[in-house]
């Protein structure tokens, strides 16, 4: 008898799970989608608007970095 | 025809909607798309600072918003708070459990958190009136290891864990606001959108997912990878997400296309990727590997273009700066390198 229940109890679980899936695949199914090369375009222009910001694509004046360290000038 | 076996018709029924959706709008290659442009020169970066202090592995580290101060976590047992620009340890925090996996630092810079195999997920008010950093919070619930979190704002943080879930707490009562489930793997790593509106996950089932914070919904799934993601991170204009695998690659996903746009690898790379970030204009991606390095990628044209070389274990975490001035990395070596 236990046994039964509990497969039966698997069973709607697995039911239940399955039901999930769909309806989450059908979630996923349902967005808009832009085309691919739009996106790259997009990318590509955010890249180039930005680059000139960026300061590890465009190096750090020494005078400017915090994280180098400044050291004194001796005049010989 | 059993109920099961019509919903499983249906699952790959709508997988197959998914794929044929997305392949209508693949009407090109982001290699065609910039084949007009220069790659970008080689970028050697050097180590500006060491920070030394932890005594073993470090596994996580977070910058603070104001690009100077960041935290790190190590398998000591400490959460130290680093002044990078002097090296000098702000603070110096003991944790109950020493198996620490990840730590976060609040946009406010008031709180840090950290877990690991505790499965817990415990929040350090850094900013108590009598100067002792104590736990704030023990957000206690998930059912597998904390992996990784991030705060939305004081009140608020997101968690991944190895029970398959990620969720969103309410810091002020300790509670789950939000259950994320979904994966079929471990959740190993999250990242939030620059809008905070949504959060990406990435998995040991190798898909990522985006989620609507307050849907509580995943809204897309991204497959291709072939092992774990250990690593995940937006791209700056919050319209795509780069992740960091054990197969050995990273790869870009454009949200708004649905699809993967390019897979940053190399014959000569047969390790995992351990963790990755993108530079301020996205234009360079930073990804660490289990081969001691890290490798920096042009990401319009998947090049290498770079390496940092330096430490003598894996690479664990890496980090960069909200200005973008400089990035961290940290490693199984116990040290953490700026490098600009």
């Amino acid at each position: 008898m236990q046994t039964v229940m509990s497969s039966k109890m698997a069973t709607s679980n697995n039911i239940a799970q399955a039901k999930r899936t769909v309806q989450q695949l059908r979630v996923e199914a349902s967005i808009e989608r832009i085309k691919v090369s739009k996106a790259c375009a997009d990318l590509m222009h955010y890249c180039g608007e930005h680059a000139k910001f960026d300061p590890l694509l465009m190096g750090i004046p020494a005078s400017e970095n915090p994280f180098k360290d400044k050291k004194p000038c001796t005049i010989l | 025809m059993g109920e099961m076996e019509q919903l499983r018709k249906e699952a790959e029924s709508l997988k197959d909607e998914i794929t044929a959706a997305r392949k209508a709008v693949n009407d090109a290659s982001l290699q065609d798309t910039v084949s007009g442009t220069a790659v970008v020169g080689r970028v050697q970066l050097k180590t500006r600072k060491t920070l030394r202090g932890h005594l073993a592995k470090i596994y996580a580290m977070h910058w603070s918003t104001d690009s100077k101060l960041c935290v790190s976590a190590s398998q000591d047992g400490k959460l130290i708070v680093w002044d990078s620009h002097t090296t000098n340890k702000v603070n110096a925090i003991p944790l109950k459990s020493s198996w620490v996996m990840t730590c976060a630092y609040a946009p406010s810079g008031n709180m840090v958190a950290c877990g690991g195999l505790d499965n817990m997920c415990s929040i350090y008010n850094l900013k108590a009136k009598d100067g002792n950093v104590k736990v704030m919070r023990e957000l206690a619930a998930h059912t597998g290891y904390l992996s990784c979190c991030r705060f939305l704002s004081d009140s608020e943080i997101i968690t991944s864990s190895g029970d398959c879930t990620c969720v969103l707490w309410d810091i002020e009562t300790g509670t789950q606001k939000t259950v994320f489930a979904g994966h079929l793997g471990d959740c190993m790593s999250l990242a939030v959108s620059p809008d905070f509106k949504t959060f990406i996950s990435g998995a040991c089932d190798s898909t990522a997912k985006l989620w609507d914070i307050r849907e509580g919904q995943c809204r897309q799934t991204f497959g291709g990878h072939e092992s774990d993601i250990n690593a995940i991170a937006f791209f700056p204009n919050g319209n795509a997400v780069i992740t960091g695998s054990d197969d050995a690659t990273c790869k870009l996903y454009d949200l708004r296309a649905d699809q993967e746009l390019i897979t940053y690898q190399d014959s000569s790379i047969m390790c995992g990727v351990t963790s990755i970030a993108p530079s301020l204009s996205g234009r360079l991606i930073l990804a660490g590997y289990d081969d001691f390095n890290c490798n920096i990628w042009d990401s319009l044209k998947s090049e290498r273009v770079g390496v940092l070389a330096g430490h003598d274990n894996r690479v664990s975490c890496i980090g960069v700066t909200a200005d973008g001035m400089a990035c961290c990395t940290g490693s199984w070596d116990s040290f953490l390198k700026i490098w600009n």
